[in-house]
């Protein structure tokens, strides 16, 4: 980089995927921006260019984004070919312009999966994952004061994996980022969560068939075990979930579990 | 709420099938190997292990195990093209324009990505061999036994193209257990984090040695094989 792009910033190339609204056809639009600081985000260039857009008299270009610090899992797409980025471990918003050069061009896509509407240019709809969720994404107790933490014991173990899976964000990477379009490492985190806890015990079997069930009919891809899911999942949660969750599939319409009365859920 | 047949055709349920039969399909593999070894020994050792499936049970072991095989073949192929051809392409209809792999912890390789391109190509082997070995004109030794070792040597000496084809189906074998070894135990749940680098890493040493092993014969065959060979006298 030269001092004086140093002083006024990079200049970087985006191809960005512009699309009006589901039905239409959407297109990549070429723009430069400049003026771009080492220590933006990747969204952070993203809202000065929408803000030279708007000058123009252009309309902004679409995405999500809500706590822009990891955590919440709404933003998301796919940059540079990878969702969320090259770098493992993080979502969209922690992408930082530091990774870049000055000249650089940066290719910008929504999450493609058919489940995964567009809904405008980069922001897609993922209310499947809701949908899935309320199948049986929870546990069903009885509210009251608080119970006595170490009246139920978790061992260490059983409670770090639970931790891990739990770490689960719901932001779509795993989906966007599977070549079969497969939502299996977001339902298998949210049926492993549970099945290691005795909390989750009771459910178990109902939610697994539930889960799995709505997860096919909201017709996202099988799974390949490729494994490119853990690969871009910004809490890198393991597709020893997904093992997990076949063992409680199988388990549980080998025993019938769906027969069992449930409480809660729809 | 679900019947038999929605839990078995359920993606769970395909994958059950696929790595269930897979593993079936990787025993059969090993042992069907482990018997043409018996090929480089010479024309009695393979005749006489050909004649003793044949005549086995009054003949009705080879008939049992063919009829299990295309059940087996039958479960793994409709399995997983469905889950890897007809599923996919329903799930995501319009594709990336820029995609590459994310590299890191990911298991994607060319192996994983060409599972079906492998498995059409060995199932055309699979038939092809069995036309070419099975349902050929076969001689009779002297001593009134199938001489199937003249078939398979001949065959091989005769076609120079049979012997490549045969050695890329098993480099294409190779790669198919390269995913599918450590692939199959993933889909039964038998795996965890401790397992899922051991597993990978037997499922390259296995997929290396059985390639190696069906590599071998076709070219030693082709280079060295004597289809007149006299029994006895190898």
């Amino acid at each position: 980089m030269s001092d004086s792009s140093a002083k006024s910033g990079m200049t970087i190339h985006l191809k960005i995927w512009r699309q009006a609204r589901s039905a239409a056809q959407g297109r990549f639009v070429d723009y430069t921006v400049s003026g771009i600081q080492q220590e933006m985000s990747l969204l952070e260039m993203l809202d000065i260019l929408n803000e030279d857009l708007v000058r123009k008299g252009e309309e902004a270009i679409e995405f999500d984004s809500d706590c822009r610090e990891g955590i919440c899992g709404t933003c998301g797409m796919v940059v540079s070919g990878v969702a969320h980025g090259k770098h493992a471990g993080t979502t969209t918003c922690e992408i930082r312009m530091r990774q870049y050069k000055d000249g650089d061009t940066i290719t910008i896509e929504p999450f493609r999966a058919g489940p995964f509407p567009i809904i405008k240019d980069l922001v897609v709809g993922r209310e499947a994952f809701d949908r899935i969720q309320r199948k049986g994404g929870f546990v069903s107790t009885n509210v009251g004061s608080a119970p006595d933490g170490n009246a139920i014991l978790v061992s260490k173990l059983a409670a770090d994996d639970a931790m891990d899976a739990a770490t689960c964000i719901g932001c779509g990477a795993c989906v966007a980022a599977c070549p079969n379009a497969s939502a299996s490492l977001f339902v298998s985190a949210k049926i492993s969560q549970l099945a290691w806890l005795p909390q989750g015990g009771p459910e178990r079997g109902r939610r697994a068939l539930a889960m799995i069930a709505q997860m096919d009919a909201e017709g996202f891809g099988d799974c390949s075990n490729h494994g490119e899911c853990e690969a871009v999942c910004p809490k890198q949660i393991s597709i020893q979930n997904i093992a997990k969750m076949r063992r409680e599939y199988v388990k549980a319409a080998w025993t019938g579990a769906d027969k069992s009365r449930s409480s809660g859920g729809d | 709420m679900s019947s038999f047949g929605s839990v078995a055709w359920s993606s769970v349920g395909k994958k059950v099938i696929t790595g269930l039969t897979g593993f079936m399909l990787i025993g059969f593999v090993a042992v069907h190997l482990l018997g043409n070894l018996t090929l480089f020994i010479g024309p009695h050792a393979f005749n006489g292990y050909a004649h003793f499936l044949e005549t086995a049970v009054h003949g009705w072991l080879i008939y049992a195990f063919e009829v299990g095989l295309i059940v087996i073949f039958a479960f793994h192929v409709v399995a997983a093209v469905t889950v890897a051809v007809a599923d996919k392409m329903a799930a995501r209809k319009q594709g990336y324009k820029y995609a590459r792999n994310a590299g890191g912890r990911s298991r994607k390789t060319l192996a994983s990505r060409s599972m079906i391109i492998s498995g059409a190509v060995l199932a055309f082997f699979v038939i092809a061999h069995i036309f070419l070995f099975k349902f050929a004109d076969h001689e009779q030794t002297a001593e009134g036994v199938k001489n199937l070792y003249k078939t398979v040597v001949g065959t091989f000496q005769n076609s120079v193209g049979f012997t490549a084809f045969t050695v890329v189906a098993m480099v294409l074998l190779g790669m198919h257990l390269r995913h599918g070894f450590w692939s199959a135990f993933q889909s039964l749940g038998w795996t965890n984090d401790r397992w899922l680098p051991i597993l990978t890493r037997a499922a390259l040493v296995i997929s290396i040695v059985l390639a190696i092993g069906f590599i071998l014969l076709p070219i030693w065959l082709y280079l060295n094989g004597d289809p007149n060979a006299m029994p006895g006298g190898h």
